[in-house]
């Protein structure tokens, strides 16, 4: 039993905590956020230089890292400052699903990713709600390659994309898991991108796709490409409960700080027992959140059932753990917690939106129950 | 023990619901269903209807132009109007200051704002918070210093809701320093126009501009505009709280706010049935649901004993815990139910003949910025907090 992290890790962590710690502020994440970009240029080409993206991908594939471990110590440290920039999107995602099912083919593409290039992942569809099955877009073989024709939801970054890893039908109803397929989108022609701001920073769109793409644009199997989405969302959702624990981290210093600070009735207001009392509850809340963080991680490699159960155990623990730290540290603050330009407002937007992907914690919890009957 | 209305009482509720489907225009009625934006105009409208019929004043006796409505009556006319969507009433000059005049006013000072309140001449905010003084809310700094005919007044209020809408604030003043920080404060009317009066936007984290910073500097108030006696203010304001505290329970809101969820959960579909089908979820309603039917029970409990001149204590604070707690958490679930559209945030969307069309489903933002927004609920009006250490000593006397 060791939970220290390895050497690299370690470093990568410290390197990366201090580089974001020197690099955001809240006056930057509300500039980045209202910018038409909807993201941070000077912070992505900071974090690729850094290595950051390469730390996602396996050596393998061109990176050095991809263990759970690595995507746990990079979206804690990106939670812990708030950012918003298109590492799970690219790094993960369609970066992932790339490296995987792209074969020789794509390293090139990869490699760019490393190197910091954007491509956004294009699967979620307005009627799926959590459901990852649930894909109607179709994609047709003809002459020229292949015909994709649907709608997309929510597709973070969408307006900074080069290109999309956009799903699709070529066979199968539109929630079985047989007959979905994975192609490579450039932007442009035959995209079009309904682009708008979310709630807690950064941008998605809706993106309406009729498009004619070559036929090596298929990447992976025909109609077999779920096994691999599945594990790539996995990994995201990984990341996500990772960043959703650095987001609780900064949470609960900003509000340990302010019942330090904050006097009413002639005393800090965190001599009142009953907000000692609720703090040290938050803090417990926090620690479970992290083992759970630790427990999805070591497993994102394991069987699928396994590593699936674990997908949806976690999933389900942060998004409770995250309701009760942004109501509690809003209450502690009082009114100053509900105000915008207050670092925590950032944070506990950020943190709520976390339950909204990849499925919330009833969604997981429904199914952590149907995985652990099979 | 008869849990249900008189036949007075019936008669009265279908008065209410007949104004209401006669006179609460559909335009504001789908405005407020729909969780649009409602602008200044909106409010005057429907404050300008009430008004008409003789109903703005809600809480307020006859004699000055109101309702005289028991406790049961004012709790049916809420009940009614927050079903049918209508816009609420704004508090402060109605329900805060109108019954602080009444008792301590001059009748200089009755005559003269009463009626401008009702007619809809004036606009008041509340000045009661400053950044050092919030929940110990006896710690206001603001000065007002006697010179001749006038106090010049300096300091910061902030948290003022919709002050950016206000002709005049109410506020707490020190105008002395001596004895208890409770026995130097003042309750002064201040004109928005004043020379030295300025008004920053707050913005909250739903995006929306709803309260304000107002910075007093050197700003001339006559000393007629001081209500009752110098240094009693607290008196007064602490008057002024328990009439803040009337439909403290929300219980209208929250069956407005459940009818809301209820809507909304029939028309997501989640594994491709209805929400509202799914045992999990239909089950976290269900909670909710009990635990309002109960809540609704106390609120009436303490209506009747209001209504049989018990005047309301301590009670008041368990409605205020329990009625936030569940209007909280019927808008954490109707977020809930929006799904991954919660996420987008297309704010223009919200205003009334806007031709930005939402993301998702239309009722998506307005549910998360519910959420948002009602977080509020337990923070003012006296946190839960503090209503928990009112009820353990004047309840629990511990
Ligand atoms: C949306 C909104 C609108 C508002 N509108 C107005 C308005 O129009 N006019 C106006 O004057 N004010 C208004 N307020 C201010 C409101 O009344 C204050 O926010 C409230 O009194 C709490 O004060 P505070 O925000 O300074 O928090 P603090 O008093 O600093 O409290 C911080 C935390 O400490 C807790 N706490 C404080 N004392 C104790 C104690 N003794 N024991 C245990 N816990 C304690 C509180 O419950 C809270 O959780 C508004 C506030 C909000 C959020």
């Amino acid at each position: 039993m060791n939970f220290q992290l390895t050497e690299e890790r370690q470093m990568l962590q410290d390197s990366l905590r201090r580089y974001l710690a020197d690099s955001v502020s809240p006056e930057m994440l509300a500039q980045a956020t209202t910018s038409a970009a909807g993201h941070s240029e000077t912070l992505w080409k900071g974090l690729a230089e850094m290595g950051v993206i390469g730390a996602l991908f396996p050596e393998d594939k061109g990176g050095f890292g991809g263990a759970g471990f690595d995507l746990s110590v990079v979206f804690e440290e990106v939670g812990r400052a708030g950012v918003f920039e298109p590492l799970a999107e690219t790094g993960i995602l369609a970066g992932g699903l790339l490296a995987e099912l792209g074969g020789e083919a794509q390293a090139d593409r990869v490699e760019a990713i490393i190197g910091g290039a954007i491509i956004g992942f294009a699967h979620s569809e307005p009627g799926a709600r959590y459901d990852l099955e649930h894909v109607e877009t179709k994609a047709k073989k003809d002459s020229d390659g292949w015909r994709i024709t649907g709608r997309k939801s929510l597709v973070t970054h969408a307006g900074v994309a080069e290109a999309f890893l956009v799903t699709a039908r070529t066979g199968g109803e539109t929630t079985e898991t047989d007959g979905i397929s994975a192609f490579l989108v450039p932007a442009g022609e035959g995209v079009d991108i309904r682009d708008y701001p979310l709630n807690g920073g950064g941008r998605a769109a809706e993106v309406t796709l009729d498009v004619t793409v070559p036929a090596d644009a298929l990447i992976g199997p025909e109609g077999g490409a779920y096994a691999a989405i599945e594990r790539a969302a996995a990994r995201a959702t990984c990341a996500l409960c990772a960043e959703a624990l650095g987001l609780m981290e900064t949470i609960r210093g900003l509000t340990v700080d302010y019942l330090k600070n904050r006097k009413q009735f002639g005393q800090p207001i965190g001599k009142f027992q009953a907000l000692q009392h609720r703090m040290a509850d938050m803090l417990v809340e926090i620690e479970q959140a992290r083992s759970a963080v630790i427990n999805l991680a070591g497993h994102v490699d394991a069987d699928r059932t396994t590593r699936e159960r674990h997908v949806s155990a976690t999933k389900n623990l942060i998004g409770r753990a995250g309701r009760l730290v942004v109501e509690e540290s809003i209450q502690m603050h009082g009114g100053i917690g509900m105000t915008e330009e207050y670092a925590l407002g950032h944070l506990v937007k950020r943190l709520t939106m976390v339950d909204h992907r990849f499925g919330d914690a009833d969604h997981h919890l429904e199914r952590f129950i149907r995985l652990s009957a099979a | 023990m008869d849990l249900t209305y008189t036949d007075e009482q019936k008669a009265f509720r279908d008065e209410v619901r007949a104004f209401l489907d006669d006179k609460l225009p559909k335009r504001q009625r789908d405005k407020v269903a729909g969780g649009k934006r409602l602008t200044k105009a909106d409010y005057e409208e429907w404050h300008a209807i009430l008004n008409e019929r003789g109903w703005l004043g809600v809480t307020w006796p006859a004699e000055f132009g109101g309702t005289g409505w028991d406790a049961v009556q004012r709790h049916i006319f809420e009940e009614e109007t927050t079903r049918a969507h209508a816009p609420r009433i704004v508090p402060f000059g109605l329900n805060m200051l109108g019954p602080v005049l009444m008792k301590f006013g001059s009748k200089a000072q009755q005559d003269h704002y009463l009626p401008r309140i009702l007619n809809g001449d004036d606009w008041w905010c509340q000045g009661y918070s400053e950044p050092g003084a919030g929940s110990d809310l006896a710690s206001v700094k603001t000065t007002a210093v006697r010179e001749g005919d006038h106090y010049i007044v300096n300091g910061q209020k902030t948290w003022t809701t919709l002050g950016q809408y206000a002709d005049k604030i109410f506020c707490l003043v020190r105008t002395s320093k001596e004895g208890k920080p409770q026995q130097g404060i003042s309750f002064l009317l201040i004109d928005m126009d004043s020379p030295g009066v300025e008004v920053r936007p707050i913005v909250l984290i739903d995006g929306e501009a709803e309260v304000n910073e107002v910075w007093l500097s050197d700003v001339k108030v006559p000393v007629e505009n001081l209500v009752g006696e110098e240094n009693k203010g607290w008196t007064y304001a602490k008057y002024l709280l328990t009439h803040e505290r009337t439909n403290i329970a929300g219980v209208g809101f929250a069956q407005a706010g459940l009818e809301n969820l209820k809507r909304i959960a029939g028309l997501e579909k989640a594994g491709g049935r209805p929400l509202i089908e799914n045992p999990f979820f239909a089950a976290k309603m269900a909670q909710v649901e009990i635990d309002l039917m109960a809540m609704a029970t106390t609120n009436l409990r303490t209506i009747a004993a209001a209504a049989a001149g018990q005047a309301p204590g301590a009670e008041s604070s368990m409605l205020k815990i329990k009625g936030t707690v569940i209007r909280q958490e019927i808008n954490a679930l109707t977020r809930q139910a929006v799904g991954p559209f919660a996420m987008p945030f297309v704010s223009e969307a919200l205003d009334e003949g806007s031709n930005v069309e939402p993301v998702g489903p239309d009722y998506a933002l307005p549910a998360t910025q519910a959420y948002f927004n009602n977080r509020k609920l337990s923070i003012y009006g006296g946190s839960n907090e503090v209503q928990r250490q009112i009820i353990s000593k004047t309840i629990l006397e511990l």
